[in-house]
């Protein structure tokens, strides 16, 4: 894609801000729909109906509405609020989220940067997100929002070893980071996705890095650094207006990065579940999306079954299992790998 | 700014002696308020917490931001039966159960008998009262633990006591029901169909509920072991209701000081077993009230199989003078012992009205309870407490 632009607009720093733009074009309605969605499936789960007003046709225009809501609010700033540090944050937060972007394979025919570390990228630059929440919790100067960062900074760190080392055994088995390789190495049947290959092993690292990816974004079980009914609302509590809605955006970009990275890695990416049978770039899109989705429909529908842990819980969790856990996946993965090359 | 910078931060280390702890906080401690806005202390509550990181070293709660001054209202009224509707502003999502103490107190005071239709009526709206109460107790507790989805469902079940409610009297929070020698109306036609409709519609649900978030792990790890009250201390600190129960101790005034009609219906008093932890653990006071709601159906099907004709009101004059003197009358409200102790100097209106309340000893035990606990261990325990600040401040 980026030579197709190339060659049309024959100036490359045009060509990198298109290319910028375009995760764009998907996470904005991604998550304007994605947040109507929760809404409708919390509200289904519960007996309600959700928003039906808003829009005509089952409220669908709710979202839109709050976000034009959010962007005309007062912009407030708490008076003994880092004032640098608390405007800076949320842009910090998303963009970390938003880089991912850069290296997740849309499809056969679209990557935003096809390097041969995409995978290592991803996880790299999804840690700034913790730098952002930190500073959002310090500038805050409120003591449940410093909770919230704290909380947020120990969760995600100890919860990216898992997701490492599950990402590890894949990688062991392809023997490279590059993200359109791993999705060509699926590429057949269903049967041939990761998730189904090396049983049990990959199924079991599929199953982990899916949890620990839970506590990476933060949705329930595992969203104590927003825990509503300990912490008021986590780093967020002090943010309104424009400055949420950033925040808010950029957890469900991050919904989205976990939930494509989870479907490249272990369900086959933007590999049809048919073979040869409706595939191509678009259907590869197609596929792509349809299975994050169906990931993202996993941790909403988690979320609005589940109570939380308690902080010393999810850390046992983390450190106790899951990394004991990845650690017999990689051991069984590289027996494996060695003894049946 | 610079001064009120470091006043208001609790980061910076605070020299004063800090009231309520007795000490000066320590370098790793900090001072955290929790409420009265806070959305999990059930009202405004606030409570101050001394915390070592997300241990609670200390609970200081300071109450009073609901105080209404119901008690001094009452000495001016100008009838006894005008208290009524402030009484059910106490445990406003239980006012049946606050009303049937004060009739009951003052009926005591007028040596009224009232007909058995009204004792059966009163009975079953109370049972009713408590089913409603404990839903809501038990649907707040799942959204502490972050469980959101129970609490829609209870509030489901609770719709339907409601419009029963809204039948009968025409209100569906505050019923102004329970009147001094009777009721305000009788039950409407169709009453008893719909009690029994209800009864066999709700007793699936508890089982859904305990299915969903009673026994889910997380839930059981995040409550059993949790807020442990061994009986002496529930006892010493003079706790009733589901939070003694909990802890073990088989005292209910239902059964131990029988009142009204209670001595003629077979039900158990569920009490705390540590099935999944210790006697008298956070999960243990939950499940005396889900347990209890199953009992609540028991007595409401028996009440409504042996519910009698006639009137519902007793001959009271308007405006009644009761003899000098004192009455104490305790009933078991869903929440504890809700005590009433009336004194009347022989006019028409009382010389004084105190209100025993269940919520507010039970309060007391907090600090107790949560010594050592974690900060999300706080709203655990403070939600299988089950206060409703409108009767602690009163």
């Amino acid at each position: 894609m980026r030579e197709f632009l190339l060659e049309v607009l024959q100036i490359e720093i045009l060509v990198y801000a298109l290319m910028a733009i375009v995760p764009m074009l998907w996470v904005v309605p991604f998550a304007l729909f994605a947040v109507w969605w929760e809404r409708k499936i919390s509200a289904h789960m519960q007996d309600r109906l959700g928003p039906m007003r808003t829009g005509g046709w089952h409220g669908w225009a709710q979202t839109i509405a709050d976000i034009l809501k959010l962007i005309q609010k007062e912009d407030i700033i708490p008076a003994l609020a880092d004032r640098k540090l608390f405007k800076l944050a949320p842009y910090v937060v998303f963009a970390g989220s938003y880089a991912a972007y850069a290296a997740i394979p849309f499809s056969a025919a679209y990557i935003g940067s096809n390097i041969n570390i995409g995978l290592f990228y991803i996880i790299s630059i999804t840690s700034i997100v913790v730098v952002g929440l930190l500073m959002a919790g310090w500038a805050s100067n409120n003591k449940w929002s410093l909770y919230g960062a704290m909380r947020a900074a120990a969760q995600i760190v100890s919860y990216e070893v898992p997701v490492i080392l599950s990402i590890l055994a894949v990688v062991m088995i392809v023997g490279t980071f590059d993200l359109q390789e791993i999705n060509r190495a699926q590429s057949g049947p269903f049967w041939n996705w990761f998730v189904f290959q090396k049983f049990p092993f990959l199924f079991l690292a599929a199953l982990i890095y899916f949890l620990s990816s839970l506590a990476e974004v933060n949705r329930t079980p595992f969203d104590i650094p927003e825990a509503e009914s300990e912490l008021v609302g986590g780093y967020h509590t002090e943010y309104g207006g424009m400055r949420f809605a950033m925040l808010f955006l950029s957890e469900y970009a991050n919904m989205f990065a976990v939930s494509a990275i989870a479907a490249t890695l272990f369900f086959g990416g933007w590999n049809s579940p048919f073979g040869e049978t409706l595939s191509g770039p678009w259907w590869g899109a197609f596929w792509f999306f349809s299975k994050g989705m169906a990931f993202i429909f996993v941790q909403m529908w988690l979320r609005w079954t589940l109570p939380r842990l308690r902080v010393d819980q999810l850390m046992y969790v983390s450190w106790k299992v899951l990394i004991p856990f990845s650690f017999v996946v990689i051991l069984g993965v590289g027996f494996w790998v060695m003894l049946s090359p | 700014m610079e001064h009120a910078a470091t006043q208001m931060s609790g980061y910076v280390s605070r020299p004063a002696t800090i009231p309520g702890l007795g000490r000066q906080l320590r370098e790793h401690e900090m001072v955290i308020s929790m409420g009265p806005q806070h959305p999990s202390t059930h009202g405004v509550l606030r409570l101050e917490l001394v915390v070592d990181g997300e241990v609670v070293v200390d609970v200081i709660p300071h109450l009073g931001y609901l105080h209404r001054c119901f008690e001094k209202h009452c000495e001016h009224m100008s009838n006894y039966q005008q208290v009524i509707p402030y009484a059910d502003r106490m445990d406003y999502v239980a006012a049946m159960s606050n009303e049937f103490g004060y009739a009951v107190a003052c009926e005591k005071l007028f040596k009224i008998e009232v007909p058995e239709r009204v004792e059966y009526i009163r009975v079953i709206m109370a049972e009713f009262s408590r089913i409603v109460s404990h839903l809501i107790a038990i649907g707040t507790y799942g959204m502490d633990i972050g469980a959101f989805t129970p609490f829609l469902y209870c509030m489901r079940d609770r719709e339907h006591v409601l419009d029963i409610f809204e039948q009968t009297c025409g209100a569906r929070l505050l019923y102004n029901y329970m009147w001094v020698g009777g009721l305000s109306h009788d039950v409407p036609p169709d009453f008893a169909d719909k009690v029994k409709a209800f009864c066999k519609y709700f007793r699936p649900n508890i089982k859904e509920l305990n299915d969903l978030l009673s026994h889910n792990k997380i839930f059981i790890d995040r409550t059993a072991n949790v807020g442990v009250l061994p009986p002496e201390v529930a006892i010493n600190y003079a706790c009733s209701g589901p939070v003694l129960r909990g802890s073990g101790v088989k005292w209910d005034l239902r059964k131990n000081d029988p009142y009204s009609v209670y001595d003629r219906f077979d039900f158990e008093i569920p009490v705390g077993t540590g099935k999944v932890g210790t006697v008298g653990d956070c999960w243990d006071r939950y499940m005396v009230r889900v347990r209890e709601m199953e009992q609540s159906v028991n007595i409401i099907e028996q009440a409504i199989d042996q519910l009698p004709s006639g009137d519902v009101r007793a001959a009271v004059p308007k405006r009644i003078r009761p003899e000098r003197g004192e009455v104490y009358v305790r009933t078991e409200t869903p929440k504890g012992e809700l005590g009433y102790y009336i004194v009347s100097d022989g006019t028409p209106s009382p010389y004084r009205v105190k209100v025993k309340s269940p919520c507010f000893v039970n309060l007391s035990a907090l600090p107790a309870m949560s010594r050592g606990a974690m900060i999300a261990d706080i709203v655990a325990i403070l939600g299988s407490i089950d206060i409703v600040l409108g009767e602690v401040d009163r």
